[in-house]
């Protein structure tokens, strides 16, 4: 099996460079089932791969090769298969392909079809890569490698400006991540010695050391998580990489990328865990991040914004769960979130899809009956992310509300509050598109339809894990036996050693749970009582809104923000250095040149004066002074 | 029986030199006042000859030919550069009917 691994990133690889040279001459069919086909084989070996690790319980470590060395410093081209890295292959490549085949149907109309599936499949080869490195150096090229899919596939559509400044605004968002990541890196050699997982993780704490450097190392790591994983301050870019195709989305939001910052996290739990101030800052972030994005996601009316804010709120959640020490939690909530989350933007692209490509909701409504197996699984996605029982959501969600108690109950409060507030928006966003008469115009109506199969497939097999994923954690206190905890033990062994937090009950627990169901079940409520017992529409984008209202809808103007405190004063630093520096200084000194040059010859030429006899005159005493030069000289 | 070294010989060497400055300077003054372009082309002819004889001079003065051969090389030179100049004026006479410099004043930018 060992020597199969390093199919698994390969054959992306392979549908990337087969169907990147044939996007004009294959036919869709074949660049459809090649794309999906792989990327289908690559699970099945992840499959096998994590029915190995499952059994015998022993990380897998492959060295392919022997990359360089400077000095002493060997480095290697391995792959290491752990319990934390067999669980995201099987997230990256079974989303993935769910993902690649729900695109075959959604694309099919679009002229870039080839080229679109050449970078589906570049994106799960770089995101393999990042989860299956066994240092940080090979997690740094998956790193980059997602940042740049993401740019070639937010910027899919790049003949629309706006949606070619989507796509360039995630890349530099996330550069200025990568940057803090890859000095996190040049620290961990200069005080480790090393990029390896192994050697890294088993000399941590032992160093001579204090805690200065982890704190230094961890910030800094961290800095590279809020970019790639759209954390406060860094976020803007994740809700306008709705630009790309609605698969893309998928993608981004729910197998790959932007789970990225947490696996990191999680795999570096041990460095973490020594650096407590970054906890709080990690944890603080992780929260700051879920209610913004919350509170922001209450007003949008665009379907698609209203899941991206959701996902930069569920992001921040684990985080939070990270930053209290609740790897386990955080980690389950990555899983179970890939799931609805995946659904939901399949089940929104849907939607748009009958809809004839509209994705404000203002102009949806009562979809129900013409779109039932949509329907069906959306409201599953709804429930499982809003946290109601049994449905996926609620097991992850409330295993981080419960260690965030533990840690500190004001910000378990606010993680509360949060989650009502998912509750809500996500139904509202149900209830808009689902409920009520079709606000559309009449020509949209004709158009109803519910999608093709290869479409609904993929909804349906994630709605089923939406509903069963949760059943892999059941805590104790419900009579589980959190399977998840007891598979990924091995790898937050040496942190769970550390940690210092109280423990909770199993009746706090429970109790803790029925806070925030009921939470979710009143938002819930509201959110019928708003939207479906009184039919109200949100108002059109010009109308008059109440000053918080406002601040939601507008984002909190972190854009306008953005662009007053940086772009604005970059832009006037350009224009200075382009009017000043350029023109008058660089073009001054050329141009001068050459303007002196021309105004001397135009100066000059007019001794030219044609008379013969003067040239003779002149050319006499040329002469003679050079004759009189000569004998004075002598 | 005296050789014609001897006779040239017999003149001192500063009447050589005298003699082709003036017909030097007559030349360059030519060159300058007259404005007939064969008058100023004979001019020139009277400065090289002028330098010719001066080689010549010295050539025999110091018993080394080599200032000789020159003078027939500057001759033969001097025999092309004048067809060359002949043909010039030529095209001068037939394109302006006048071989006035003056009138050749549109010699310039």
């Amino acid at each position: 099996m060992n020597n199969l691994i390093w199919l698994i990133p390969i054959l992306p690889l392979a549908g990337f460079v087969i169907n990147g040279i044939g996007r004009n001459t294959l036919s869709k069919g074949v660049i459809g089932f090649l794309g999906s086909f792989l990327v289908l084989v690559s699970f099945g070996i992840s499959l096998a791969v994590f029915l190995q690790v499952k059994s015998t319980g022993t990380p897998i470590n492959v060295t392919i090769y022997d990359w360089f060395a400077i000095g002493d410093f060997h480095f290697q081209f391995a792959f290491l298969i752990d319990q934390l890295s067999s669980l995201m292959l099987l997230i990256i490549t079974g989303v993935g392909f769910l993902i690649h085949l729900y695109s075959v149907g959604y694309m099919k109309d679009d002229a870039g079809f080839g080229k679109f599936f050449s970078y589906l499949n570049l994106f799960v080869f770089f995101m393999l890569l990042l989860v299956m490195g066994s240092n940080y150096v090979i997690m740094f090229i998956g790193w980059e490698g997602v940042g740049l899919c993401s740019y070639l596939l937010i910027g899919f559509w790049y003949t629309n400006p706006a949606y070619a400044d989507a796509a360039k605004k995630a890349f530099i968002m996330n550069r200025i991540g990568d940057l803090g990541f890859i000095f996190g890196v040049f620290l961990l050699i200069k005080y480790f010695g090393s990029t390896a997982f192994a050697d890294v993780f088993s000399r941590a704490g032992t160093q001579p050391f204090a805690a200065a450097p982890y704190v230094l190392i961890t910030i800094l790591l961290f800095v590279g998580a809020v970019g790639k994983s759209a954390q406060l301050p860094l976020f803007t870019w994740l809700p306008d990489a709705m630009a790309g195709p609605t698969p893309v989305s998928a993608l981004i939001h729910a197998a790959t990328m932007v789970t990225a910052g947490v696996y990191m996290v999680a795999r570096s739990n041990i460095l973490f865990t020594l650096a407590p101030v970054t906890m709080h800052i990690v944890a603080i972030i992780g929260l700051a991040t879920a209610v913004v994005a919350a509170l922001i996601a209450l007003t949008q009316t665009d379907i698609k914004k209203v899941l991206a804010y959701s996902t930069v709120s569920q992001l921040g959640y684990m985080f939070l769960g990270l930053g209290v020490g609740a790897y386990t939690g955080a980690f389950f909530h990555v899983l179970t979130h890939a799931f609805f989350k995946a659904l939901l933007f399949l089940g929104a692209g849907s939607v748009i899809h009958a809809c004839s490509g509209e994705q404000d909701m203002r102009n949806m409504g009562g979809l129900k009956g013409k779109l039932r197996i949509t329907f069906i699984t959306m409201l599953v996605g709804t429930l499982a992310i809003s946290g109601i029982p049994p449905f996926a959501g609620f097991f992850s969600k409330d295993e981080i509300l419960a260690h965030v108690f533990a840690a500190s109950p004001a910000m378990y409060a606010i993680g509360v509050l949060t989650a009502m507030f998912t509750s809500f928006y996500m139904f509202r966003l149900l209830y808009l598109t689902f409920y009520g008469k079709f606000r559309g115009t009449h020509e949209q109506e004709h158009h109803l339809h519910e999608s093709p199969p290869n479409m609904t497939v993929p909804l349906i097999v994630l709605a089923i894990l939406s509903l069963v994923g949760g059943f892999i954690g059941i805590p104790e206190s419900l009579g589980g036996h959190h399977w998840l905890a007891q598979y990924l033990a091995p790898v937050f062994q040496k942190s769970a050693a550390l940690f210092t937090g109280s423990t909770l009950s199993g009746s706090t627990e429970i109790t803790l749970m029925a806070v925030s169901v009921t939470g979710a079940i009143v938002a819930l409520v509201y959110a019928y009582m708003k939207y479906v017992k009184n039919g109200h529409v949100p108002v059109a984008d010009t109308a008059k809104r109440s000053p918080l209202a406002s601040l939601s809808y507008h984002k909190f103007y972190f854009d306008e923000i953005y662009d007053t405190l940086i772009r604005k004063p970059l832009d006037w630093l350009s224009e200075f250095a382009y009017n000043y520096i350029e023109k008058l200084g660089i073009d001054g000194i050329v141009n001068g040149f050459g303007k002196g040059s021309m105004d001397a010859s135009r100066g000059l030429r007019l001794l030219q004066s044609g008379n013969v006899g003067f040239y003779i005159f002149m050319m006499v005493v040329g002469i003679v002074s050079i004759l009189m030069y000569l004998v004075i000289k002598f | 029986m005296k050789t014609l070294n001897d006779s040239i010989q017999a003149i001192p060497l500063n009447h050589y030199i005298l003699l082709c400055s003036i017909i030097f300077s007559i030349g360059v003054i030519g060159v300058l006042v007259r404005r007939n372009a064969i008058v100023i082309f004979m001019s020139i002819e009277l400065m090289l000859n002028s330098v010719n004889l001066l080689l010549t001079a010295f050539s025999v003065y110091r018993g080394d030919a080599t200032g000789q051969v020159f003078v027939f090389f500057i001759m033969a030179l001097a025999a092309a550069e004048v067809a060359v100049g002949l043909a010039i004026i030529v095209m001068i006479y037939r394109n302006t009917n006048s071989i006035d410099i003056n009138v050749l004043n549109r010699l310039k930018w």
